[in-house]
């Protein structure tokens, strides 16, 4: 026999009380892992929906004005390609996808579309001082949902329409929206002249219902080579991490570069916000609960069960147990109460966040499985520090007083 | 073996002074048999505590083996408790919620010997005192003579120089009682040390001598003539 046998055994002993604090630990770490777990799958879903919105985040000449968010980089104002070198290089968090853009009105078989220069990712990474600085590097979870369930990723080219930036994109390519499409009757790989310069047409975009559905997409330097105003932008689209929106993000860009202007999506964001911190909330207020509620329950049990076993206490002290000992094995009891509350509370809380969750936040959730150690930890700990007085007490007992009889 | 030298232990008890022992000096030679008498009250649950190092006296000093007990660190105490001491209580305290083998087994797993060992020495002893088939056995699931024929077993377990045995009779019928005396016999025959308290006069006549308590003070120490079994 070893010490966590005596203990295992006598655990069973006394089942309603020992039922009471294991129910009081289950169902608290229940609701906090369910909450947890919608939460983790709801902050996808509203990142694949501002994924889907495009950037969140625009940063325009400061004269500029914001009437259209979409159309807000078409207005004649200029700033320099400078500010990109400044984001790129800064220490900031949360900035992703950033675009820069410069955008001329051209006029193509009569009719007025918008040629927008934009700068594809390998531009970004071949300027030696832009790396490592942290763009394109965002975690999964804050905007871009690097693996969505049910979405499919875009094809190469077409990503500029989610993720507002492409890959690679050569001097001589150009993409083209949905509108301008149909009004030339394009298609991909068909030559088209655009202020006297000769294009390839690399992709149709899909239609998005936006102002881009009437543009065409070039590489930036050659839009500025065309519009012969040097490293001028019109505007920079950035996706930024919801996570750091809320922390400010929009205030320091803004420090960082005083003469621009930066706007968000603000209600898009405000919601995202409101959601995840409703969440958070929800979280420790649930947390804090259980600490009063389940610490208090488990305290009582044993401090009850050390009052109870006095007689048991003073028989083993009799037998040879020190205070070590004593401590041991009501620790050992705290440590597999928390273990199985832990458990059980992880996988009660993942089955009921699995079933409600879609009624509640409208959005498919699946186990989180980091949350099974947080769980157990948090029951665990809980568990321990809510049965050291009570332990400590035992392993202080007087035994004269424990063994009344003698 | 063991001296008590002017031991002296009062309580506070609902604002008035208890006297549980007052200048007690006494010695238990190797190998004695000592029967502690007295009324409710007098003192001698407060001397077998004492004896066993669980209670420490206000004045005096307990002797163990030449070395004062109280001087002791509690975990020294302890050690020495696991040792070369054994305890049989009235009541019998067995662990409800383990079986006649793995009571026997508690003394051995607090000295650290190993599983197979604990096993094989605590059945040993429970078919030592005729309980080979009530290995696993709960107490409930026994009656009251085999539950203290396993706190017996128990005690043993480590094989203690010094029982301190309280009232081991006081709730078992004639026959039973005289098993257990008969068995406290048989061990001093082997050279252990036996203080037992008792309010039994027979029992107390089966020791080799009689101490008798009241109101802490104690009142007679001599020899008693074992009477014939």
């Amino acid at each position: 026999m070893q010490l966590k046998h005596l203990v295992w055994r006598e655990l069973f002993e006394r089942k309603n009380q020992l039922a009471t604090s294991f129910l009081a630990i289950l169902l608290g770490i229940a609701v906090i892992v369910a909450i947890k777990n919608i939460t983790v799958y709801s902050e996808k879903a509203v990142a694949r929906e501002l994924d889907a919105l495009g950037a969140n985040i625009l940063i325009l000449p400061k004269s500029a004005s914001l009437s259209d968010y979409y159309s807000a980089d078409m207005q004649g104002e200029e700033f320099p390609e400078e500010y990109v070198t400044r984001l790129a290089t800064s220490d900031l968090q949360g900035l992703d996808n950033l675009s820069p853009k410069l955008s001329l009105p051209v006029e193509l078989d009569g009719k007025r579309f918008t040629l927008t220069g934009i700068l594809p990712k390998q531009e970004f990474q071949a300027k030696a001082a832009w790396q490592g600085a942290g763009i394109f590097s965002r975690p999964e979870g804050c905007g871009t949902v690097a693996s969505v369930p049910g979405l499919t990723p875009a094809p190469p080219k077409e990503t500029l329409v989610r993720q507002r930036v492409i890959e690679t994109l050569n001097d001589n390519e150009i993409l083209v929206g949905a509108d301008v499409a149909a009004a030339l009757k394009l298609k991909a790989d068909d030559k088209i002249s655009v202020l006297n310069r000769q294009f390839t047409v690399t992709a149709v975009l899909p239609p998005t219902g936006t102002v881009d559905d009437a543009r065409l997409f070039a590489h930036l330097h050659t839009v500025q080579q065309l519009a012969g105003k040097g490293a001028a932008l019109n505007a920079i689209e950035i996706v930024g991490c919801c996570d750091q929106i809320s922390k400010g993000l929009v205030a320091k860009i803004n420090r960082l570069l005083p003469e621009a202007k930066v706007v968000t999506i603000t209600q898009i964001v405000d919601t995202q916000i409101k959601t995840n911190r409703m969440m958070a909330q929800l979280s420790m207020l649930f947390l804090g609960i259980i600490v009063l509620v389940g610490g208090a329950s488990i305290a009582n049990y044993m401090f009850a069960n050390v009052y109870e076993r006095r007689k048991e206490i003073g028989t083993l002290m009799a037998l040879g147990a020190g205070s070590g000992v004593v401590l041991r094995v009501f620790l050992l009891k705290a440590l597999l109460l928390g273990l199985a509350g832990g458990v059980a509370g992880y996988v009660l809380g993942t089955v009921l966040a699995v079933i409600l969750g879609p009624r509640i936040a409208g959005v498919p959730v699946l186990p989180v499985l980091w949350l099974g150690p947080a769980a157990i930890g948090i029951a665990v700990g809980l568990s321990l520090v809510a049965s050291y007085f009570p332990a400590r007490r035992a392993a202080r007992l007087d035994p004269s007083t424990a063994l009344q009889e003698i | 073996m063991m001296k008590l030298k002017s031991v002296t232990k009062h309580y506070q008890h609902r604002g008035k002074t208890v006297r549980a022992l007052h200048e007690a000096t006494f010695d238990i030679p190797r190998g004695d048999y000592v029967a502690v008498v007295g009324p409710s009250g007098s003192g001698k649950s407060t001397l077998l505590l004492i004896l066993g190092g669980m209670l420490s006296p206000m004045q005096g000093q307990v002797m163990f083996d030449g070395q004062s007990l109280y001087d002791l660190a509690p975990a020294d105490r302890a050690a020495l408790r696991k040792q070369k001491i054994g305890f049989v209580f009235q009541t019998f305290n067995l662990m409800p919620y383990l079986t006649a083998l793995e009571n026997v087994q508690v003394p051995l797993l607090l000295a650290g010997i190993g599983e197979t060992e604990q096993q094989e020495k605590a059945a040993s002893l429970l078919e030592r005192l005729g309980l080979g088939d009530r290995l696993d056995h709960k107490p409930s699931e026994l009656s009251v003579g085999q539950q203290q024929r396993v706190a017996l077993a128990r005690m043993l377990a480590n094989n203690p120089a010094v029982i301190l045995a309280d009232e081991p009779t006081g709730n078992l019928d004639p026959e039973t009682s005289q098993t257990i005396l008969g068995f406290f016999e048989e061990v001093n025959r082997e050279g252990k040390t036996i203080v037992m308290v008792t309010h039994d006069p027979g029992a107390a006549r089966r020791a080799r001598r009689t101490l008798q308590l009241l109101d802490g003070a104690i009142q007679h120490n001599g020899s008693v003539e074992r009477q014939p079994t």
